[in-house]
């Protein structure tokens, strides 16, 4: 592996020797796990961890779940609640399944808006930040096809309207929402694959987090300064870094600890919390819920989705240039999707040559309205769409595109950045100040 | 006191909370449960009459087919003696299709057998709905009202129970409605006559199939415990509580236990890692 200049495995008994000459793989871990940090990561350097955790018990707990779940429309619910009421912990199991989803989306958007505001997206971390948006879809996918195998009220009729939106694809929508749902409606068919993908996709997400991984190991982690780790030499790089063993992995599970005992508390004291009442109820297809919602994680695109009705201008404006192609219905459904994929582009939109948003004055507000405006977008996606709440989203949607697509590429213009630290060792220091010697600063109480 | 000013006041954030949930929103009543909170567990004698009260009363329309008749006995639910649960599950009979050289034939329950459904088509299974319903609700979307107080399944089953009401009068104008008036049920009919120019319930509740099942005396409880309408109500939420989420004391143990575990096991890291660190960082400067 390429990157940051620092020692490698070296095997040293004959054992070892034999192995690394076939199969390098203690040397891998090795590298891996002794990758050079910057030490100046902040706390919000802890979520790839919570995410890669979440995705191993969300793996564990599913494949327990598998044992005892029927994938039959007229099964599934009871055997959802023969996992509850009779099989050994089932209750336990099901709800850190059901509440994992939320940790992992929790700990994803944090990852992300992480992401954003440090500048990790750009050069050369590209890759990582495409794999990343990559691992981010397939979540979605993962959580809406799992959301539907209990089979109720809300599995049902939200798999009814958001597969109905790519019926809104003109021509050849009716034949790919026929395609998805192996059936002209939602029912056994549909049940069947996505039980069958909601077991698939982690494991392509697994993949792909390896890649990702290894994508940000070739270029080195980004920092809170934005500035690259010095590789003129072993030395020079060693003064900006720690390896993530133990550094990291214990600052890390530090953290892990106080979201898991957050986690703990709501699965444990309000485990329906972030669930829909209506879940509860079996799937009855001649009974649509008066107000479909989709779980919390999606209502910021939800609200994208539904903000732009047939009244907005540029949805007329789109309606005529396309001779009618495009109607409100296909607009939203493009709005949606489009409102991940101008994410996805960042590190070409942003012409900035200033890598983390400390150093940049403007660029800080923009991005925290950014924050409020995803907010705003998850409340307005859970409220019926009707003024105001349809104004409010239509302005909430109109500014995640405007960030991305008029703001990031202006800002690089015209902002006038603040001056950076040269290396990461003189951010770390001006922080903690300089390197203690000889490990002495352990005799000085530090309260 | 302090109690009904919390719910005065999540009541009037919660009126406030727009037109989604404008008026025909009925008024739950925030019931003290014993099971409510981190270290809340079922009343088993609270368990046995709302048991008794679905026997004799809702049981005649609505079935509870998710729940087997052997956890009657469960630790922390109503906790039947064995032989009282076996003499129960008997005075049901159930449909076996292997008896009768599998033409199938009735026979008297078993422990292992399930209650029966619904006799009633248009009647909803009662197992999960306590949890198939939230009583609580905004203030303006938020939820943290349910934050506070919890889902509020069994509060919206017990207020419902105690939500019927003489028929306003701009229902007696038109059509007479089908069903009976409940303030607390938004989900059914609504007659125009009570609705305002713009479209808008001028009455809370709506019109439910169910005719009032409970008045107070319904039943006589063994242990002499009040049979007054509300306190009944509150018994037979407490109980489709149970049946709803019948390991919610093993699960609530469980999270105690597992957050205090995290807790110490946070603390241990956190020296571990400011341990670890301590040479590497000399004395903040600010
Ligand atoms: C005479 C038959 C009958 C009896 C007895 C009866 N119910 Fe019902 N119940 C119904 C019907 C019918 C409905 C459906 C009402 C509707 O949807 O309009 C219903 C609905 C309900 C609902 C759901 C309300 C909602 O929000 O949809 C609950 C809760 C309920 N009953 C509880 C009880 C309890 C508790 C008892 C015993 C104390 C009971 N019922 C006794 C017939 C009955």
């Amino acid at each position: 592996m390429a990157g940051i200049p620092h020692d490698h495995y070296e095997p040293k008994s004959g054992g070892e020797k034999w192995l690394h000459s076939r199969l390098p793989v203690v040397g891998l871990m090795y590298d891996t796990l002794m990758i050079p940090t910057p030490k100046n990561l902040n706390w919000m350097w802890i979520w790839g961890i919570v995410l890669t955790f979440t995705l191993v018990m969300q793996i564990i707990t599913g494949i327990v779940l598998v044992m005892h779940y029927t994938p039959h429309v007229d099964m599934a619910f009871a055997s959802v609640e023969h996992i509850m009421r009779n099989v050994n912990g089932g209750h336990m199991i099901r709800y850190f399944h059901m509440n994992g989803a939320s940790l992992f989306f929790v700990a994803v958007y944090l990852h992300i808006f992480r992401g954003l505001y440090y500048g990790s997206y750009k050069a050369p971390r590209e890759v990582t930040w495409i794999i990343g948006m990559l691992i981010f879809l397939m979540m979605m996918g993962t959580a809406f096809m799992g959301y539907v195998l209990p089979w109720g009220q809300m599995s049902f009729h939200g798999t009814a309207v958001i597969t109905g939106l790519f019926g809104a694809i003109p021509f050849v929508g009716d034949s790919i929402q026929t395609w998805l749902l192996g059936a002209s409606a939602v029912g056994q068919p549909a049940l069947n694959r996505f039980f069958s993908l909601h077991y698939l996709l982690p494991f392509v997400i697994l993949g792909l987090v390896i890649v990702h991984i290894w994508a940000f190991h070739t270029t080195g982690n980004n920092n809170p300064t934005g500035v690259e780790v010095r590789r003129s030499s072993k030395e020079d790089a060693a003064k900006d870094t720690l390896p993530f063993w133990p550094y990291f992995v214990i600052k890390d599970l530090f953290a892990l600890a106080i979201i898991l005992a957050v986690f703990m508390a709501i699965v444990g004291f309000m485990p329906n919390y972030l669930g829909h009442p209506d879940n509860y109820i079996p799937a009855n297809p001649l009974a649509t819920p008066s107000h479909i919602v989709p779980e919390w994680y999606f209502l910021p695109f939800y609200a994208i989705l539904r903000a732009f009705t047939a009244d907005v201008w540029v949805v007329m404006f789109a309606n005529w240039i396309s001779f009618g192609i495009i109607d409100a219905k296909f607009f939203g459904v493009l709005a949606m999707f489009g409102s991940i994929a101008v994410m996805a582009v960042a590190p070409w939109l942003d012409t900035s040559s200033v890598r983390s948003g400390r150093y940049r004055p403007m660029f800080k507000w923009w991005f925290a309205l950014l924050v409020v405006d995803f907010v705003v977008l998850m409340w307005a996606g859970a409220m019926p769409a009707e003024p105001p709440y349809s104004t409010i989203s239509l302005i909430a949607s109109t500014y995640w595109f405007a960030y991305f697509l008029v703001i990031l590429p202006l800002l690089g213009v015209i902002e006038k950045p603040l001056a950076q630290p040269a290396t990461i060792e003189e951010d770390f220091n001006a922080h903690y100040g300089a390197q203690a010697h000889g490990g002495k600063a352990t005799a000085t109480p530090a309260e | 006191m302090l109690r009904t000013l919390t719910l005065s006041t999540a009541l009037a954030l919660g009126l406030g909370s727009g037109a989604a949930m404008a008026a025909g929103e009925g008024h739950v009543e925030d019931f003290a449960f014993p099971f409510e909170g981190p270290f809340g567990s079922y009343d088993q004698m609270q368990l046995q009459r709302g048991l008794q009260i679905y026997t004799e009363v809702c049981s005649a329309c609505h079935g509870l087919k998710h729940v087997a008749f052997r956890t009657l006995s469960d630790e922390g639910g109503p906790a039947l003696p064995e032989d009282q649960m076996r003499a129960y599950a008997e005075f049901y009979e159930v449909y076996d299709a292997t008896l009768f050289d599998g033409e199938g034939d009735f026979r008297p329950a078993t422990p292992a057998d399930h209650f029966p459904a619904s006799s009633l088509a248009i009647a909803p299974d009662l197992s999960l709905m306590a949890k198939a319903r939230a009583g609580f609700h905004g203030p303006y979307g938020t939820g943290l009202s349910q934050l506070i107080n919890g889902m509020g399944g069994p509060e919206y089953i017990a207020s419902l129970l105690n939500g019927y009401a003489e028929e306003p009068d701009c229902a007696l104008e038109g059509e007479p409605m089908e069903g009976y008036y409940n303030t607390v049920f938004t989900a059914g009919g609504y007659p125009d006559a009570c609705k305002d120019e713009n479209g808008a319930h001028t009455v809370p509740g709506s019109w439910i199939a169910m005719a009032q099942p409970l008045y107070g005396d319904d039943v006589d409880f063994a242990d002499g415990h009040s049979t007054e309408l509300h306190s009944e109500a509150q018994d037979v939420a407490a109980f489709l509580m149970w049946t709803a989420e019948p390991k919610l004391v093993a699960r609530k143990q469980a999270g105690l236990t597992g957050v205090i575990f995290l807790t110490v096991l946070a603390v241990l890291l956190y020296l571990t890692n400011k341990r670890l660190w301590a040479p590497h960082k000399n004395k903040r400067k600010d």
